[in-house]
């Protein structure tokens, strides 16, 4: 990792974050915390993030996980991608934090303080799974545009918060209701105050589920700055985006909602597929819903050197967004034959599977374990890259390891 | 994962907190402190490094290896250009991942003009798809590439 700074304006505010910060911004607010200069900061410390994660960018920060980093079963803090749009919030008072209902669709604006949202409704606790919908963009060719996601953009935590739906019904919700779209504290990297770097939603029909929550905790403490601090919607199965971070307000509309990133190309595909490299306009681009059924081999890590004979133990997870996974598969022979896996139910709606199983190798060489789910639909991944667009969103290929087994 | 940067200002942090301004020359590296009027920390203090030569602080217009090593970019005709013009809202770094012939990079510039208030480039902008068209141009893989940079270790 570089460790040297450019000598800039925001360099100065950055150095001091460094001097007065030994802070991980986990579970408390650093006190020093300057968003611009972030850039000359450890994120590795400032984020409580594992040394194999990966930086793609450094302003707004892009950092990814790995494969064999997301071996648990409930992904810790310390292995979860971070994509940030824009610059983070500064200064978050919790006592003061207030969300906003109002929109179109609501029968009157509404406000509550953190502390309303906490004591008025019931909380809940879910896993969610929650994956970039440009997760695995590196692979499509031609290159597509944005941050070069590899495999590590995907995690599964446990969330605890409010139902949206408790919440809405108290607001009171229009019969004309059609989509939610969040309003959150984190400001645009050009500095306009006027500009929101990401405001996305879901439909209603999404909203109201069980498990779409205004979140406090993450894995049982308070949600990292990084992930949203203090508070998170989630909605998992979705392109994380949906997910909004720092979340200030909510805006009940009687359209589609229509903020920064809900239009032109950004979390959309073309409506009808294309050939690569074709030109899209905007108005043949659909918007990404549930997100396709994916897995990933978390143990071992690639590259493993096994002695002849040994069994290898392979393990690791599978998620189909709205879907359940029905099965799981290995092969080691590229696609000519699979071989089924053990798989476990998820442990609610939305989280992620687990899968093992034993692979015996019948001599020595060069192997790849190949990973395949399939869904409650009967929908497989595909061992090439799927269908090409603009964006390079929803790449679920199948994920394989290297293993060579030694004379 | 400590540098003698950050564990030299980390102690001058600690002997500092409680004073309004301070000025210290060490070596080669030259450190203005100034804490806020905060003797409890409450607020950032605030550090001035001047120019210096360590090798934490760079030279805006280093170039090691073919690379400008303040923002990642390759060396190349139009490279200030496209560092003054393109790493001021993000860093360099979502420049460097992308590859794209001339005329998407044209629609990327257009993008950031239409909805991310990038500035009218001028003539600077024939420089910087220049540039960028030569040196970030795409690279084809095909639908699946083998898997490379693997690093073999022993399993048990
Ligand atoms: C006024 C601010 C600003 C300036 C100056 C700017 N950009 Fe951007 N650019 C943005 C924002 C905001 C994004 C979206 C960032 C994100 O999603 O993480 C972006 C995204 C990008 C992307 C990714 C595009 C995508 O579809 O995701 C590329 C590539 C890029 N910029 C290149 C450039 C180049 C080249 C220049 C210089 C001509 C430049 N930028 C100057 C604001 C700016």
């Amino acid at each position: 990792m570089k460790r040297r700074s450019f000598v800039t304006k925001t360099a100065l505010g950055s150095l001091a974050t460094v001097v007065g910060a030994d802070i991980v911004f986990g579970n408390h607010l650093p006190k020093g915390y300057t968003p611009l200069g972030l850039d000359t900061v450890d994120p590795y410390k400032a984020f409580g993030k594992h040394p194999d994660m990966k930086v793609l960018n450094d302003r707004p920060w892009n950092i990814e996980s790995q494969a064999h980093l997301l071996d648990d079963k409930v992904t810790p803090n310390a292995s979860i991608f971070i994509r940030n749009n824009g610059v983070m919030p500064e200064d978050i008072d919790v006592g003061s934090w207030t969300i906003t209902f109002d929109g179109e669709s609501v029968k009157q604006s509404k406000t509550y303080s953190l502390q309303d949202l906490k004591s008025k409704f019931t909380q809940y606790t879910y896993q969610a799974t929650l994956e970039c919908g440009g997760n695995g963009r590196i692979e499509f060719d031609p290159p597509a545009k944005g941050n070069q996601w590899g495999l590590g953009a995907v995690y599964c935590a446990e969330w605890t918060g409010v139902r949206l739906r408790d919440v809405l019904e108290d607001v009171g919700i229009k019969d004309d209701a059609v989509y939610i779209g969040y309003h959150a504290a984190d400001t645009h990297l050009s500095g306009d105050p006027k500009k929101e770097p990401i405001s996305r939603g879901c439909p209603m029909s999404k909203a109201l589920q069980d498990e779409t929550l205004l979140a406090f905790k993450m894995n049982g403490e308070d949600i990292p700055l990084a992930h949203g601090h203090p508070v998170r919607l989630i909605a998992g199965g979705w392109p994380a985006s949906v997910s909004g971070k720092w979340i200030t307000g909510i805006s009940v509309r009687n359209k589609v909602h229509d903020g920064t990133k809900m239009t032109g190309s950004a979390y959309r595909v073309p409506c009808k597929p294309v050939a690569p490299g074709t030109e899209v306009t905007d108005e043949n681009m659909c918007i990404i819903e549930s997100m396709p059924v994916k897995s990933l081999i978390t143990y071992p890590k690639t590259g493993g050197r096994l002695a002849k004979g040994k069994p290898l133990h392979i393990r690791g997870h599978a998620w189909a967004g709205e879907y359940e996974v029905v099965k799981m598969e290995y092969s080691i022979d590229f696609g000519a034959s699979w071989t089924e896996c053990t798989l476990s139910k998820p442990a609610n709606r939305l989280a992620w599977q687990h899968f093992e199983a034993t692979v015996n190798f019948p001599a020595e060489g060069y192997y790849e374990v190949w990973a395949r789910a399939t869904d409650s639909n009967g929908k497989k991944q595909p061992m090439l890259v799927p269908g090409w667009n603009p964006k390079g969103y929803l790449n679920n290929a199948c994920h394989r390891i290297a293993i060579k087994v030694k004379a | 994962m400590e540098n003698p940067l950050q564990s030299l200002l980390q102690k001058l942090y600690g002997l500092l907190l409680g004073f309004f301004a301070i000025l210290i020359a060490a070596g080669a590296l030259l450190v203005y402190v100034a804490t806020s009027p905060d003797p409890f920390g409450m607020n950032t203090p605030e550090v001035v490094i001047a120019e210096t030569e360590t090798e934490e602080v760079v030279d805006p217009d280093l170039i090691e290896n073919g690379v400008h090593v303040a923002s990642g970019l390759v060396e190349g005709e139009g490279l200030m250009t496209v560092v003054q013009n393109c790493t001021s809202c993000h860093s360099g770094k979502l420049v460097s991942q992308n590859r794209m012939n001339r005329e998407a990079w044209k629609h990327t510039i257009e993008w950031m003009q239409e909805t991310q208030g990038l500035w009218d480039l001028g003539n600077n902008e024939v420089i910087i798809l220049d540039y960028l068209s030569e040196y970030y141009a795409p690279v084809h893989h095909g639908r699946r590439q083998n898997l490379t940079d693997v690093a073999w270790y022993d399993l048990e």
